[in-house]
């Protein structure tokens, strides 16, 4: 089942293709012939099920886990095809939010902003530019006070938002968030989810959104693929599959 | 085919995947792009923080293997031998494997508890999405840091430990500071102390592999975590006694003893 895609998925070139994407563990076929593609500056939300391999497809596309058989293309590049150090290059590109945020915890604020740089930075380049980068980002998530803190002394939403920080020093093309709003009240999930819009924004970041947040769906997604059973069920924006009448749709949305 | 069943294993699945993480260290050791500030403080960390055990272990060590072998020595008229026979006692064996053990307790402990926690927090797969190689930064560097300071503690309780056998030499005993080290040193040759130093080598290669491949393999959270720190340091020790074993054997066929 598939929805005529509106005029805006026309528009920008595509940077992540994904195209009959399988992936097992044992005997558990958590990914069956899955496909996507994100456009430029595009919010994309695969939502589903908690266990129907949401993760483990923006892991597959980040190449944290590698798939069964399939093609992923990022930024015109097979990632199957690249050795260890030009997939690390292509990965300043990548912004990654991890669900738990996995901040460095034995490392400072500060500290954990500058650790992304130290690879796709020169030495040089680091000493004159990260201070001012570091500072950058934590102004666009609003926490330049927490620069010399320790993770431990953060909220739950300040941890959010310090990572977010980190994901995006590099200026990434592309974002991939895994529940970002995950574990956060509504308030902090809402707040989250308007910083995420600012940063595509400010920076025409494109995004890959794993989520079952409602309310982040809805103030996020430009479009919104359904992951059922490990395939692309159903796609469409918010509006089309609020709309939809078939039941497992049905369940996500009820109530809204 | 059979035997390969027989082999088939949790035990031998676990000491393959051991050789296969040793392997994929020296793979990784000899790329370029070297992890150089973070060994200097892994050192820091593994070598200055483990001092002060190893230090005050050493002291007591020395002075309660004096106190304990003078009244021996003394029954066969033997009491002048007393520096000798400790000396000989701290630098073949005692030191060098009490050291260890305290490092696999401590250091292996350790290892294996940061990177198990950095693994189920995914910190690790952070690193390598933000483009670090983890195993390079996390691993390599560990491992060396061990292999490093395992030999130089274990040279700093010998020396502690024969100072600590000068103070309980003393203690019921009456033996000049220079008559004490004149003894001390006169039996010891080149032979003990090189198959000393070298088994150290390989106890704080084990040492740091071992926790390292514990705590970068941990799964299912908080619990696999505890249990990486805990079989870290079992299989640490064990491997210390082995390879003592393996040492001793190796320095009688060349004739080392």
């Amino acid at each position: 089942m598939s929805w005529d895609l509106p005029d805006f998925m026309a528009k920008g070139d595509s940077i992540i293709e994904v195209n009959n994407l399988n992936k097992s563990f044992g005997k558990n076929h958590v990914l069956r012939d899955f496909s996507l593609t994100l456009s430029e500056g595009e919010n994309l939300v695969i939502l589903g099920k908690s266990g129907s391999g949401k993760s483990v497809l923006i892991k597959c596309i980040i190449r944290l886990i590698e798939p069964d058989s399939g093609r992923i293309t990022i930024l015109d590049q097979d990632i199957s095809l690249l050795d260890q150090d030009e997939m690390d290059l292509l990965r300043a590109d990548v912004g990654f939010l991890f669900q738990s945020n996995a901040l460095y915890d034995s490392m400072t604020v500060r500290k954990n902003l500058e650790f992304p740089l130290r690879r796709h930075w020169t030495k040089e380049e680091r000493a004159k530019n990260a201070g001012s980068a570091v500072k950058e980002a934590l102004e666009d998530v609003g926490l330049l006070h927490t620069i010399n803190m320790m993770p431990a002394e953060l909220s739950g939403g300040m941890r959010k938002r310090i990572a977010l920080a980190r994901t995006i020093i590099l200026k990434p093309k592309v974002i991939l968030y895994d529940e970002p709003t995950t574990g956060l009240d509504p308030i902090t999930g809402r707040e989250i989810s308007e910083l995420m819009n600012q940063i595509q924004e400010k920076y025409n970041t494109a995004s890959i959104i794993i989520s079952h947040d409602m309310n982040c769906i809805r103030m996020t997604a430009n479009r919104i693929i359904m992951l059922i059973e490990g395939k692309n069920y159903v796609e469409g924006t918010f509006e089309n599959l609020i709309k939809n009448r078939d039941p497992k749709v049905r369940e996500f949305f009820e109530g809204l | 085919m059979a035997l390969l069943n027989k082999l088939n294993t949790p035990f031998f699945q676990e000491v393959g995947e051991i050789a296969r993480f040793t392997g994929r260290f020296f793979r990784e050791i000899s790329k370029p792009r070297h992890e150089w500030e973070e060994f200097v403080n892994q050192s820091y960390f593994i070598g200055y923080k483990t001092f002060t055990l190893v230090g005050i272990t050493a002291f007591i060590m020395g002075l309660v293997l004096t106190i304990q072998s003078r009244p021996t020595l003394v029954e066969f008229g033997a009491a002048s031998l007393l520096p000798s026979m400790v000396s000989v006692s701290l630098v073949r064996e005692i030191a060098p494997v009490i050291t260890a053990l305290i490092c696999a307790g401590k250091i292996g402990s350790g290892i294996g508890a940061e990177l198990g926690s950095m693994r189920v927090t995914e910190q690790i797969d952070a690193m390598e999405v933000s483009g670090t190689n983890p195993f390079k930064y996390l691993v390599v560097t560990r491992v060396l840091a061990s292999t490093v300071m395992v030999p130089i503690l274990s040279s700093l309780a010998i020396a502690i430990s024969l100072y600590g056998g000068y103070l309980g030499a003393n203690l019921k005993g009456d033996v000049s500071w220079s008559l004490y080290w004149y003894q001390a040193y006169k039996v010891l040759v080149f032979g003990d102390f090189v198959p000393a130093m070298v088994k150290t080598i390989f106890f704080g290669f084990a040492i740091g592999i071992v926790g390292c491949y514990k705590g970068y393999n941990s799964q299912k959270g908080t619990e696999g975590v505890g249990r990486s720190a805990t079989t870290a340091v079992i299989v640490a020790s064990l491997l210390v006694f082995i390879l003592d074993l393996i040492a001793v054997q190796v320095a009688d066929v060349l004739g080392l003893t």
